[in-house]
């Protein structure tokens, strides 16, 4: 337990925790999907096929060996980024992942930009002018945009926007035209519409991402407001800025060279934590405007009762999440020396 | 508080709510307030009653069963506008939306309540014990509890819940159970990290230069320090249990409309009239979500804000500074002395 640490021996150590991080979640995937009754094959599709054609299934993805080889033979397939193919409709999880995870990565990262643009602004200047007019105000827009689910606010926004004033498309990634004749090169609409140089294109699809973005990252600027501010309010109350005080720094560099920069330190950490409330929110997001990413596809698998989809895009984004929380934790240990251990 | 305006003769009286009482104690954050901060708690409070009188008197308040699609006079008119008879509109299944929505606070309630205390009691004692006595068991749990965390907190409930109905059935304590999975790393975390800085703290390590036992220290010294931020944390979670079990419900894998009134429920049935430009169907489960986070939310920001000193110290600077008591030691030590003397 040495406690003063070299940043690469942070990498190395935070590296090699993230195996056995990685190995515990997938077994609570694992025991999590097998905990129900039966195996996936039966219970997605018995009653809807003969006995045999269900054991010959059955035999076929290996659901009749024992539970231990079963699961030593999950670990080894993740391992070798094999995920299975879905029971429902024969797709594999990896083209899944292709096919509709762009519009899943889309969405975040659009919603990621509106939370930062909002957030960290306003969550300055709530801590700064604390207990003020303006701090009660950006309080109470954080904590409603908190309070307000997405599909409450998407859904108002969908009738105040799309219906009442017809100024932005309700639901889907882009129109039916611009979506139809889209090429592929990345899987990702937006990027492949620019490498066509489809300009109208490119404006119909963004139109379509304003309403689903702001929605979702409105929710994660109240987590980044409530955030910044306590922060700022806590950085303000430190000893490092009564010094800089006193040392008789003018009070404007004070707040923002010593504040708001060892303000902003936490909020790299829990920018990582919202990765997950980012997938979370895009679920949500993505069943109230119809946006054809992968939280809409899990929800398809989680009502055809298809384990493997299920479970396969579970683990992807759990291995997301980790490699997320992996970067963010190595960039916070090159930021804060404190971090490591 | 009246008694020191009209009572002349009875000094104790006027001393001891101050000192000690439970009520007092409970009361005391809300003395403490000033300014905005006092708004915002005593409306989060105010509007925290009007949400659980609804849960308890759905039965009187609401006009309707929640369930009930037809009357004496025959079935409700499917997607009617608000109008007299049904002030808030009904759904496309012909039911109220008034009462449905009352309804839904009843169900928020049960499943928030019973949430919070499993998580409670799972999180806290796990979060203290491996704080504290650290080694392999820690190391276990910090790797259990943070590979739950890193999912995704929907993405937990919303499995959880998948295969409770698979095996177990729908109902209030199966959304409990779902949203629990997800709040007890939350509780574990919180409580496991100012249990470690506490454990560093110079009490701490006078207790147990004094041959206080890891118990002791635990129940006595660590307890009462570390469970100062879970009231806070209860509230902010109650106020997330809301919106997971919305989240559920608009998944389709919350509780089932025969069994309860669920908001969230009722705004995936919103999804399609909201092509149509029905609103109300929308508007008024949704509000009723955002008041009850909003005013939990508001009581737990506003408890924070008076119970954590690092915020407390700064308020008090000037004051501070003019005693010069500060330079010397923890701040909040002495400004809560002050606090609890005027």
């Amino acid at each position: 337990m040495s406690r003063a640490g070299s940043l690469r021996g942070y990498i190395l150590v935070r590296l090699a925790l993230m195996v056995p991080m990685v190995w515990v979640l997938l077994t609570v995937v694992f025991l999590m999907m097998r905990v129900a009754p039966g195996d996936p094959i039966s219970a997605t599709l018995g009653g809807k096929l003969p006995p045999e054609e269900l054991a010959r299934r059955q035999h076929e993805l290996g659901f009749d060996k024992p539970i231990l080889t079963q699961y030593v033979e999950y670990l080894w397939d993740v391992v070798r980024f094999k995920f299975g193919t879905t029971i429902t409709d024969g797709r594999t999880i990896q083209s899944i992942i292709i096919e509709n995870g762009g519009a899943t990565l889309t969405l975040t990262l659009a919603a990621l930009l509106v939370a930062i643009c909002v957030g960290l602004p306003l969550g300055l200047i709530a801590g700064r002018y604390r207990e003020t007019i303006p701090d009660a105000f950006i309080r109470v827009f954080g904590i409603l945009s908190y309070a307000a689910p997405v599909f409450f606010v998407g859904l108002m926004a969908q009738l105040l926007f799309a219906k009442n004033l017809d100024w932005l498309p309700a639901s889907k990634q882009a129109s039916a035209t611009v979506q139809a004749l889209a090429p592929v090169h990345t899987h990702i609409l937006i990027p492949d519409l620019l490498i066509e140089g489809n300009w109208s294109g490119v404006g119909d699809a963004l139109k379509h991402l304003i309403l689903p973005a702001v929605t979702l990252g409105l929710l994660v600027a109240g987590v980044f407001i409530r955030l910044v501010r306590v922060n700022v309010g806590q950085a303000l109350g430190g000893d490092y800025v009564e010094a800089a005080r006193a040392r008789g720094i003018p009070e404007r560099r004070v707040v923002s060279f010593h504040a708001f920069r060892n303000a902003l330190v936490p909020v790299v950490t829990v920018m990582g934590l919202q990765a997950a409330l980012l997938l979370g929110g895009a679920v949500l997001t993505e069943q109230t405007f119809s946006w054809p990413g992968l939280g809409s596809q899990l929800l398809t698998y989680l009502n055809n009762r298809d384990y493997i989809g299920v479970q396969g895009l579970i683990t992807f984004f759990a291995l997301v999440v980790v490699v997320v929380s992996l970067i963010i934790d190595i960039v916070n240990a090159m930021i804060d020396p404190r971090v490591r251990y | 508080m009246a008694a020191t305006t009209t009572v002349p003769e009875t000094p104790p009286v006027v001393e001891r709510p101050y000192r000690g009482g439970r009520l007092a104690r409970i009361l005391s954050p809300f003395r403490q307030a000033k300014g905005v901060q006092r708004f915002m708690l005593l409306t989060g409070t105010a509007l925290s009653f009007v949400f659980v009188f609804c849960a308890i008197f759905a039965p009187l308040i609401a006009p309707f069963e929640f369930d009930q699609y037809q009357d004496a006079a025959g079935r409700f008119p499917q997607q009617a506008a608000p109008s007299s008879a049904h002030h808030w509109g009904t759904t496309v299944n012909s039911f109220d939306v008034l009462s449905r929505t009352i309804w839904g606070a009843r169900t928020a309630l049960e499943v928030m309540i019973l949430a919070v205390i499993f998580a409670l009691f799972i999180g806290v004692p796990l979060g203290l014990i491996s704080g504290y006595v650290g080694g392999w068991l820690d190391r276990i749990l910090v790797l259990v509890m943070d590979a739950l965390f890193a999912f995704p907190y929907l993405l937990l409930a919303i499995v959880a819940s998948f295969l409770l109905k698979e095996t177990i059935g729908n109902g209030i304590i199966v959304a409990a159970i779902a949203i629990t999975v997800v709040y007890v790393p939350q509780y574990f975390r919180v409580v496991r990290a100012s249990t470690l800085s506490a454990r560093e703290s110079t009490y701490i390590e006078a207790a147990r230069a004094m041959g206080a036992k890891p118990r002791t220290i635990i129940h006595k010294y660590l307890f009462a320090n570390v469970v100062q931020s879970v009231p806070v944390i209860g509230t902010l979670n109650a106020a997330d249990a809301i919106l997971t079990l919305a989240g559920l419900g608009f998944l389709g894998l919350g509780i089932q409309p025969t069994e309860a009134a669920e908001w969230g429920y009722d705004l995936q049935r919103a999804i399609a009239d909201a092509g149509a430009g029905i609103w109300w169907t929308a508007l008024y489960p949704g509000l009723a979500i955002v008041l009850a986070v909003t005013s939990l939310t508001l009581v737990g920001e506003g408890l924070n804000d008076i119970l954590n000193p690092t915020l407390r110290r700064r308020r008090n600077r000037a004051p501070d500074i003019m005693s010069g008591s500060s330079a010397v030691g923890p701040a909040s030590a002495g400004t809560v002395e002050e606090d609890a003397g005027e």
